[in-house]
């Protein structure tokens, strides 16, 4: 590990007054720490912005919430506000991570956190998002991982959050500040694709800082759920994962959410699946035509195949499960 | 500046706040025990009794000095520098950058390591040349002022290689597939009978491959080091000293591996390892980086050197379970009674140092069969050694075995308990000798019992909890009791208490505890007024802790050394009386078989969404003797349970296909059991005494209770599913579409 100096802001100016030259924001460290001691990352100045303030949960009119980046993941997890209107949001929080991180990690991170890719994670090895242009080891080694949809030959990792599935579902609205002022940029707009290029995650400019991600509110009677599917009860990542929100109105799809996880280089939103679904019966066979739709557009590899079906049937289990408790509500 | 060595550790003594030891108001009956069980017994806090761990307080308050918390003065810190090739040549290697660090003190390399007298262990001949033998290994080293400068530094070694590629991909039909010399690992092969007359005439045949998978020790300690070269007096090589504190199974191997390989006599190498933070058989032989840091030492002379491995690093030097591929076959009459048996096996090892995880062993012990052919296989490659891990060839080899004997239940319409107990032998079917102790059949019904079998129909997919399938299974367990040589012990009488000492180490199982247990019951004291002094060299000459031996083996020398002290010293012995004296097979065992054996029972729900598995209970009954302490040995038990269990649903080492190194070399990446996996687990045992296993009447814990838990927990998959799942782990992309 390269010597560095640490920094502390004492609020938003001044942490954007200390950002550049080498700077990086360090908010739980959970993520950042572990890659400054590989050597995946390197930083000249950490600036520490877990004191500036963002720490809190606003109730908007209308039912939306805004949650402030410095907001740990415990802490968002367990707001009544959000567990009563947004329980996807609260599930997929809960399935990350342990009970520690939780309690480090912030919003803000979570939304930054990189893949957890075997080879990016090991320096020794060829990875063109950590090191631009070296190629992709993932494409002949170890590729059970590798994701299934928008793949890409210049990158085959899969985006590692379980947050950020639920808030592209809900189409989040990611508020940030920098050099160029204040911006507001839709979750489903934050990450890049594989092949826009893998070097970099987000559409973020350097010296850019998250303020707060804002959850338009939910149609009344929309349900909502999060899955995680993993061989480990917790502490894992997730082989893939389900959000998904349904408003069903006399048995037919008023509003139908779906993201997948652990499935592709950005958290993925089943725009085709939705498409399908809304304006149809609430039924099993609509469900399974809306997720084959979207399943058709995956593209598995020798080793990740199982993918495919593990998908398909949490899906319409969700989907089924959201709509026998609209019914039985 | 002159270092003394550390003393070895104070003895962790029960303090205040330890748990009384239980003592009766009236004596113990001495109606009429087993002639060989001595009668101050469970009154005194002796063998049987449920005594709390010793070193409890100081492990959970965070002061009993491992390895890396040894106090030393002015200690320098190593950090490896690792060859990112299989195969091939350091053409060149560039220390400039890297001596520039601030802090740096030494960069070590092929070309100014010191040099060894012999490659006695190839895996420890490490910067002898410019060869490269596995990704991974070692090719230098940076020694600094600090950790991070010398991490820092180690990274900033440019290394040219002349790249050989190399063979690093097992697969079972790999040509180079050889039948390993005797010796590697016992009888690699063995027949008897007419095999093929007993398949040709069966009712019923199970043929099926099963693979394990390449399994991690990960023990939270991490392999840590510090070495000493003490400053030379003069030029007489006999005055050279070397202190290493490690964590180790039991210093004698290092001690008698390093002193031939460095030039140096035994007596010249001082080891403490008071403490082990896990071991699991991966500390049980000295591993390269041992080596590398004597090296560096040397060349730093009064300086201690320090070291810990990080986790990436623990995945690529310090050994590992090698996975397998086993086919069985089990010929069976319509009764259900064996007819052949056919079990071969192969699994890679390491071309720089054989080790074979030796499956088929089992197979020659578990049931009775005319016709039996075991044949074992190793496929050398270019990757790092395997090692012992938790029942090394018996864990591998039950899983098969087990699973495959669940298979013919299936095809004989049998309940799996009945088909064992059909198939229970006499003798031994490998020796032909009687057993010492064999008590299979009573853990197959007493955990039948306890675990309400009954409940199982024997129908797939007929119980379920929503969209969970529930199922149960069932699997045998066993594991030699085998005899180790040369151990004796120490016990001497001062300042009114007694000290027994033996080079035995605690690997977190219990010795601390328990060695005193059994020299207070052979002594006929208060278990208070017996300590323990184990864990270094200087100490009597003792077994490692290893194969499960350790308990009994060094409490047969302690027995001894206790007979020895009252025949010498009698009742009331002097301040300062002393005896030692070694433990001896028991007269007449050579005539037994002597194993362990155990029965295992899960119960498992199944996702029919997602192929998640998750193991509702468990329940292991075991006969191994007598129990010297019931909670240390549950403990036991249960840990080597959850360690099946985590075997079952989660562990596989995967290595890249071009390299050879484990990619998922972190515990983010390979998953071991997390609590929430582990929900009810429970060990008991049946009462049980050999007498032709030692003294003590105890047979060996330590490993018996991982044998057979993936077997188990399989079947019970297949219980509640109808799928049969014969690759470990049972991950859900085996049980979906």
């Amino acid at each position: 590990m390269r010597p560095f100096v640490y920094e502390r802001a004492t609020d938003v100016a001044d942490a954007l007054d200390r950002a550049g030259d080498g700077a990086v924001f360090l908010a739980g460290g959970t993520n950042l720490v572990d890659h400054l001691r590989l050597g995946v990352r390197s930083a000249e100045r950490l600036v520490d912005i877990t004191r500036i303030g963002l720490d809190e949960v606003e109730e908007l009119p209308g039912g939306g919430l805004r949650v402030g980046a410095l907001v740990r993941n415990s802490d968002l997890a367990a707001h009544p506000a959000l567990r009563r209107g947004f329980p996807v949001v609260a599930q997929a929080l809960l399935a990350g991570a342990s009970g520690q991180l939780r309690n480090m990690a912030t919003t803000g991170g979570n939304l930054l956190q990189r893949t957890r890719c075997v080879y990016f994670q090991d320096v020794t090895m060829p990875c063109t998002k950590r090191d631009p242009g070296s190629g992709c080891s993932a494409l002949e080694g170890y590729a059970a991982g590798n994701a299934i949809f928008e793949t890409s030959p210049r990158c085959m990792a899969v985006h590692p959050s379980d947050l950020c599935v639920a808030l592209v579902a809900l189409d989040a609205v990611v508020r940030t500040t920098g050099p160029a002022g204040d911006r507001e940029i839709p979750m489903t707009e934050l990450y890049r694709r594989a092949e826009d290029g893998p070097e970099t995650d987000t559409h973020l400019v350097p010296g850019e800082l998250i303020t707060h991600v804002d959850l338009p509110p939910l149609a009344p009677g929309t349900r909502s759920a999060y899955r995680k599917v993993r061989e480990r009860a917790s502490y894992a990542f997730a082989l893939v994962s389900v959000a998904a929100a349904l408003d069903v109105v006399d048995g037919r799809v008023r509003d139908a959410r779906l993201g997948f996880g652990g499935v592709c280089h950005r958290p993925f939103r089943a725009r085709r699946a939705e498409e399908a679904l809304v304006g149809g019966p609430a039924d099993a066979a609509a469900f399974a035509a809306a997720i084959d739709a979207e399943l058709a557009h995956a593209r598995p590899g020798r080793d990740n195949a199982a993918k495919v079906p593990i998908l398909r049937n949490t899906a319409l289990a969700v989907l089924a499960g959201l709509a026998d408790e609209g019914a039985r509500s | 500046m002159t270092i003394s060595p550390p003393a070895p550790p104070s003895t962790p003594t029960p303090g205040p706040d330890a748990p009384p030891v239980a003592v009766p108001d009236a004596p113990p009956a001495t109606g009429a025990p087993a002639p060989r069980r001595t009668v101050a017994g469970r009154g005194f806090g002796g063998i049987g009794s449920d005594r709390a761990r010793v070193d409890g307080p100081a492990k959970v308050t965070g002061t009993a000095p491992y390895a890396y918390e040894q106090e030393v003065e002015n200690p320098a810190y190593l950090f490896g520098v690792t060859s990112a090739i299989a195969v091939g040549r350091i053409v060149d290697i560039d220390t400039t950058q890297a001596e520039r660090v601030p802090g740096v003190l030494l960069v070590l390399t092929h070309r100014n390591a010191p040099r060894l007298r012999t490659k006695l262990m190839g895996e420890l001949v490490v910067l002898q040349s410019d060869r490269v033998r596995h990704r991974g290994e070692y090719i230098g080293a940076v020694v600094a002022q600090t950790p991070e400068a010398a991490r820092e530094a180690a990274a900033l070694v440019r290394v040219r290689y002349d790249d050989e590629g190399g063979d690093v991909d097992f697969h079972a039909d790999h040509p180079a597939a050889t039948v390993p010399k005797r010796g590697a690992a016992g009888n690699p092969r063995e027949e008897k009978g007419d095999v093929e007359a007993g398949l040709a005439g069966a009712a019923h045949l199970v043929d099926a491959t099963y693979t394990t998978a390449t399994e991690f020790h990960s023990p939270m300690e991490p392999h840590p080091i510090t070495a000493l070269w003490h400053p030379r007096p003069g030029l007489d090589p006999r005055a050279r000293r070397l202190t290493i504190y490690e964590a180790d199974q039991g210093p004698i191997a290092t001690q008698l591996i390093l002193a031939p390989m460095l030039g140096l006599l035994p007596n010249q190498i001082k080891i403490h390892s008071p403490f082990v933070g896990g071991a699991f058989g991966g500390k049980g032989m000295p591993h390269a980086h041992v080596m590398l840091v004597v090296l560096a030492a040397k060349l730093l002379a009064g300086r201690p050197v320090k070291f810990a491995l990080t986790r990436q690093q623990m995945f690529a030097t310090v050994g590992y379970r090698p996975p397998t591929a086993q086919r069985l076959r089990l010929a069976a009459d319509a009764d259900g009674r064996l007819t052949a048996v056919v079990h071969e096996s192969v699994s890679p090892t390491a071309k720089l140092a054989t080790f074979v995880e030796q499956a088929v062993g089992i197979t020659r012990v578990m049931y009775a069969t005319p016709n039996r052919r075991t044949e074992q296989r190793v496929v050398p490659l270019d990757i790092a050694p395997g090692t012992f891990m938790r029942a090394p060839g018996e864990f591998s080899g039950a899983f098969a075995l087990e699973t495959a004997m669940d298979e013919l239940a299936v095809a004989t319409g049998l309940d799996p308990i009945e088909l064992r107990r059909r198939n229970e032998p006499d003798v031994d079917p490998d020796t032909g000798k009687p057993w010492s102790t064999r008590n299979l059949l009573a853990c197959l019904d007493t955990g039948a019992d306890r675990f309400g079998w009954e409940v199982r129909t024997g129908r797939p997919g007929e119980r379920r909890d929503g969209e969970w399938l529930l199922g149960m299974g069932v699997a045998a367990a066993s594991f030699p009791a085998s005899h180790a040589l040369s151990t004796w012990a120490r016990i001497t009488f001062a300042g009114g208490r007694y000290v027994v000492e033996l080079q035995a180490s605690d690997l977190g199982t219990g010795a601390w505890t328990i060695l005193p247990q059994i020299a207070a019951d052979a002594l006929e004291v208060p278990v208070d007024l017996v300590d323990a002094r184990i864990g270094s060299t200087g100490l009597p000459v003792a077994m490692i802790a290893g194969g499960s031996m350790g308990t009994y083996t060094w409490g047969n020398s302690i027995i001894a050394a206790a007979r020895a002290f009252r025949r010498k010293h009698g009742p009331l012995p002097a301040d300062g009386a002393t005896a030692r004296a070694q433990g001896r097979l028991p007269s007449g065992a050579r005539q037994f078989a002597r194993h362990s054996f155990g029965a295992h029972f899960a119960e498992v729900a199944v996702s029919e969404v997602t192929g998640e598995v998750r193991v509702r209970r468990m329940l292991g009954v075991f006969a191994c003797g007598r129990i010297v302490n019931p909670r240390t040995a549950r403990s036991q038990f249960v840990g080597g349970m959850t360690m099946g269990l985590s075997a079952a649903l989660h562990e596989a080492g995967h290595r890249d296909p071009r390299t050879g190194h484990v990619v998922n070399h972190d515990l983010a990446g390979y998953h071991i059991a997390a609590h929430a996996d582990v929900l009810d687990l429970d060990a008991d045992w049946v009462e049980e005494f050999d007498p032709y296993v030692s003294p003590t009447g105890a047979k060996g814990i330590g490993e018996v209770g991982i044998v057979g838990v993936p077997a188990a927990i399989g079947n019970a998959i297949y219980d509640a599913t109808g799928r049969r799942v014969r690759d470990l782990p049972f991950t859900p992309d085996k049980l979906v579409g």
